[in-house]
């Protein structure tokens, strides 16, 4: 395996492409780890040196089934090993691999393989090859499916079916009559092809495909590791999905830019025990798992005896009040830094443990806002945790807080390299080198998106603060205004009210409206446990979500964000008026939630426009049936009785006589 | 099921079986032949025979009349743990498994036989003990791998929701790589989804590993889709011998089933 990597003159130029780093890396460091997967209860590892032999053997399998220069190359499954091999091994041909959510119904995947024209496509197991045989005929396109994992295939007997080993043994045998084929190939790469296409999830209408070259991912994914001092023994932990910016810069791009080693875990139901074991130091995660995680904590810890929950509360307050200075380095007192020391001992240092944080020197946040409860309670406990602001068009960074200078409610100052302006509008743009190639087929979107300066558009409203860090506030295109002319943006509201533990997720409405109401959906494990603690009993969501006292503790959720509001004089005038429970979780299944779980504004005005009208009439009760769809794709409806709760307003009546 | 299913040479003939407790006829001249590969559901009634048929089978209880014949070897008196060496293995309708143990170390159980090394080696850990353990745990995270249940490998069992420990307790049967495994009611008080995850395992080791099996099931719906073949018992009489469509269709099957009086 040696001798395939070793001593080969092709790699002479800069290197600018990932296989080309890849080479790189088995050839200087090929004994380091590269990639690590927990398979039968047991780490496995593939150091470089084997890695780029495992990739040379699907490149050249490929290759010896047709696959070639501008071909695109499908990969839908969970985050393995043998994934990331093909999406290297697609560009080592001067492919481009199209990474898919594996959640994706086969309608979405049908879009993407006819939009992207793909030809081949990997799939990780049975139930990626069954969505892809039952979109096979819708797509004409698509010749060759290739599966990792044979259980439950063995009767299937199709002849463009093969699985990933069959491939490789193709590979070998191709590259026996062919010794130098790999090399030439991978020389034959620019940093400025295309090498990669990853689909926005796509708020509105279709997904588009947003090409973005080797060089985009090299320089950001450098310029990142630069000024966060990445070193090469981090570790990572892959565990979101392959399709999304974040992954591909995070789990792939770094790690073959700094060379450090990337694990996936054993199954997405056992990600939080790899966490553990894997113990990452450099991690990210968007706001909801963080949430999940510290909500994990205090259901925990109210079912701890009273001396470890008295000790655990008395700790935390201390680490509430200085940790976060420890944290940033400033100026304590003597003794408040000997018993965050003791607390260290007593409550952190085992509360990490438990998380899989104690070695993490770097974990980013970003996607969404996060609460400054949870953003605090993770800073507080010594854990470096920053937020970003980036997109799949910039290859992720465009903001980063500077160490030292984190707040929970702005995104930071610029990244390296990258360029930042706001429009008279209040819509931020930027530039960088980062800047995506273009959409797929999509001229007028790229046009739109990106003016002849290279200036991208992104969409988001936000302004830079007194320090000169941006703060982002909502969509540009879904601030709104109420009648009388009171700013509304819905996201900033829904953040702020899903800050609560009890809520899961929140719709605002108040756009040319007299007042502001909201849809709100229960947290079930929250609201459940605090059920359960007063004997509540339930039949489930939809029966705990049109209780009374469900209501109240709602209610009461609502009005606090309400007197938050109030201190706010620019927001003051869109607190809450009317809200309503849903009777079901929003779902990504019935096209309510994107696949990255943020709300589809126009499908729930359409399905529930029934309950909005509900929200501004003077009803304190509507009786609503809708349709649901279950997971294994059948339809049912649900009906219930909703009830419409007025909340309290703080300052309203003063602030209307007074304009 | 498949149309182009093969299934092999007979493994298990049960030749004209009576079985009684004092003046209580469990069993009586029942007869019907196991070929490899096969999954065969015995159904019937409570109190039909169904499970004394599995404990005859396994040598838990001995017939009084009539033999069975196992991989060619006839028998009349045979103990379970004679029958578990010969490749017999099974589940139970009320679980069986060590409740304070981890699911691991439950499947681990299932490799009992097979450990050659004495409760002194395995006690200190030397000798043949530190292979023999790498050797059955290897076997056992593939099963784990198998079942999908990694997340609960190191739960106690006690500590699982019914469906899961119902899977379990299969992963044990399937740790002594039986040729003939005996699925007592493995569906029984399961919801829908687990039922379907059930079926689907059942049909995914009869499919990798080739086991014939023998289940007894109440639900029909689950009878017909995935067994080749239907026995029917009622009363420790066999009512009905055939494929699914064929017991379906039969009118002594329909009778017994929707108490028609005779």
């Amino acid at each position: 395996m040696a001798s395939n990597t070793g001593g080969s003159p092709v790699l002479d130029g800069p290197l600018d492409t990932f296989p080309k780093l890849l080479l790189d890396h088995a050839r200087r460091r090929g004994g380091k780890p590269a990639i690590r997967q927990k398979d039968y209860g047991i780490w496995q590892v593939w150091n470089w040196r084997e890695m780029a032999a495992e990739i040379r053997a699907v490149a050249c399998g490929l290759a010896a089934r047709g696959f070639g220069r501008g071909d695109r190359l499908a990969i839908i499954g969970e985050n393995r090993p043998e994934l990331y091999w093909a999406m290297c091994a697609a560009q080592s041909l001067g492919g481009v691999p199209v990474p898919m959510y594996q959640d994706s119904v086969a309608e979405e995947m049908a879009f993407i393989i006819n939009n992207a024209e793909t030809r081949f496509a990997i799939a990780d197991d049975q139930e990626q090859v069954d969505k892809l045989l039952e979109v096979k005929d819708q797509c004409p396109g698509l010749e060759r499916i290739i599966y990792r994992d044979a259980r439950g295939l063995r009767h299937y007997q199709f002849d463009f079916l093969e699985s990933y080993a069959a491939i490789q043994q193709a590979g070998r045998a191709h590259e026996a009559g062919h010794p130098d084929f790999f090399e030439t190939e991978v020389a034959r790469g620019q940093g400025s092809d295309v090498g990669v296409m990853l689909y926005t999830s796509g708020t509105t209408g279709n997904p588009k495909g947003v090409m973005l070259t080797h060089d985009n991912f090299v320089i950001t994914a450098r310029n990142g590791a630069s000024r966060e001092h990445l070193r090469e023994d981090e570790e990572v932990l892959a565990y979101l999905p392959m399709a999304w910016v974040g992954d591909h810069l995070f789990s792939y791009a770094q790690s073959y830019v700094t060379g450090f080693c990337v694990s996936c875990p054993e199954s997405a139901d056992t990600v939080l025990t790899d966490l553990r074991e894997i113990s990452p130091s450099y991690f990210f995660a968007p706001p909801r798992i963080y949430e999940n995680l510290l909500t994990q904590v205090m259901i925990r810890m109210e079912d701890a005896s009273p001396l470890k929950r008295r000790i655990f509360h008395y700790f935390m307050d201390h680490a509430r009040r200085v940790g976060t200075d420890i944290l940033d380095g400033k100026p304590v007192s003597r003794e408040d830094r000997w018993k965050y020391r003791l607390g260290q001992f007593l409550v952190y240092g085992p509360l990490k443990n438990v998380l899989g944080f104690n070695r993490i020197q770097l974990a980013y946040t970003a996607g969404e806002a996060i609460g400054p409860d949870i953003f605090s309670f993770f800073r507080s406990l010594g854990i470096n945790i920053k937020q970003l602001y980036g997109s799949t068009e910039a290859a992720v960074f465009i903001c980063i807080q500077p160490d030292g200078e984190v707040k929970p409610d702005t995104v930071g100052t610029p990244a390296l390299d990258v360029e930042l302006k706001i429009t008279d509008s209040g819509e931020v743009l930027f530039r960088s080198p980062g800047v995506f190639h273009s959409y797929y087929k999509n001229p007028e979107a790229t046009a739109e998106t990106r003016d002849e300066e290279g200036w991208v558009h992104t969409g988001d409203a936000g302004y830079f603060d007194e320090d000169g860090h941006l703060k982002i506030i909502d969509r540009a295109k879904d601030v709104g205004k109420l009648v009388d002319g009171t700013l509304f943006a819905p996201k900033y509201l829904e953040n702020k009210l899903k800050f609560f533990p009890y809520i899961k997720e929140a719709v605002a409405f108040g756009h040319q409206r007299e007042h502001t109401a909201a849809f709100i959906n229960i947290d079930l494990e929250a609201v459940g446990n605090w059920a359960e603690k007063r004997n509540l009993a339930y039949s489930g969501y939809t029966d705990l979500a049109t209780r009374d006292v469900v209501c109240d503790l709602i209610q009461e959720c609502v009005e606090k964000v309400n007197a938050d509001l109030a201190a706010d004089p620019k927001l003051s005038g869109s607190q809450i008026k009317r809200f309503l429970i849903l009777h079901k979780e929003l779902d990504a299944d019935d096209g309510e939630l994107t696949r990255t779980r943020k709300v589809r504004r126009r499908t729930v005005n359409e399905r529930y426009g029934e309950l909005i009208d509900a929200l501004y009439s003077d009803k304190s009760s509507h009786s609503f049936e809708g349709e649901i769809r279950y997971e294994d794709g059948r339809r049912g409806t649900i009906r219930a009785t909703l009830k419409i709760r007025d909340a309290e307003r703080y300052g309203i009546t003063e602030m209307r006589k007074a304009s | 099921m498949n149309p182009e299913r093969q299934l092999g040479a007979p493994m298990l003939e049960v030749d004209n079986i009576s079985l009684g407790f004092g003046g209580v006829k469990a069993l009586s001249n029942v007869g019907f032949t196991v070929h490899e590969y096969e999954i065969l559901a015995i159904i019937g009634p409570n109190g039909a025979g169904k499970s004394s048929m599995l404990n005859c089978i396994n040598g838990f209880y001995h017939p009084q009349q009539g033999s069975i014949t196992f991989k060619g070897v006839t028998r009349s008196q045979m103990k379970p743990h004679q029958a578990a060496k010969q490749g017999i293995a099974r589940t139970f309708q009320n679980i069986a498994l060590f409740k304070g143990m981890s699911v691991l170390d439950n499947i681990m159980t299932g490799r009992n036989l097979m450990m050659k090394s004495t409760f002194i080696e395995q006690a200190l850990y030397f000798g043949r003990a530190r292979s023999e353990e790498l050797r059955h745990r290897q076997k056992v995270e593939e099963i784990i791998d198998f079942l999908e249940i990694q997340r609960i490998r190191k739960t106690p069992v006690g500590r699982l929701p019914y469906g899961l420990q119902k899977r379990v307790e299969l992963g044990r049967a399937l740790a002594a790589e039986p040729d003939l495994l005996l699925l007592d009611e493995p569906m029984a008080g399961m919801n829908v989804e687990e039922k379907e995850d059930m079926c689907r395992f059942i049909m995914d080791v009869n499919d990798e590993f080739g086991t014939t099996m023998v289940l007894i099931e109440h639900d029909m719906g689950v009878v017909m889709d995935i067994s080749d073949r239907v026995v029917v018992l009622d009363y420790g009489r066999l009512l009905a011998d055939g494929t699914p469509d064929q017991v379906r269709a039969n009118q002594a099957v329909i009778d017994a089933y929707l108490g028609v009086s005779h």
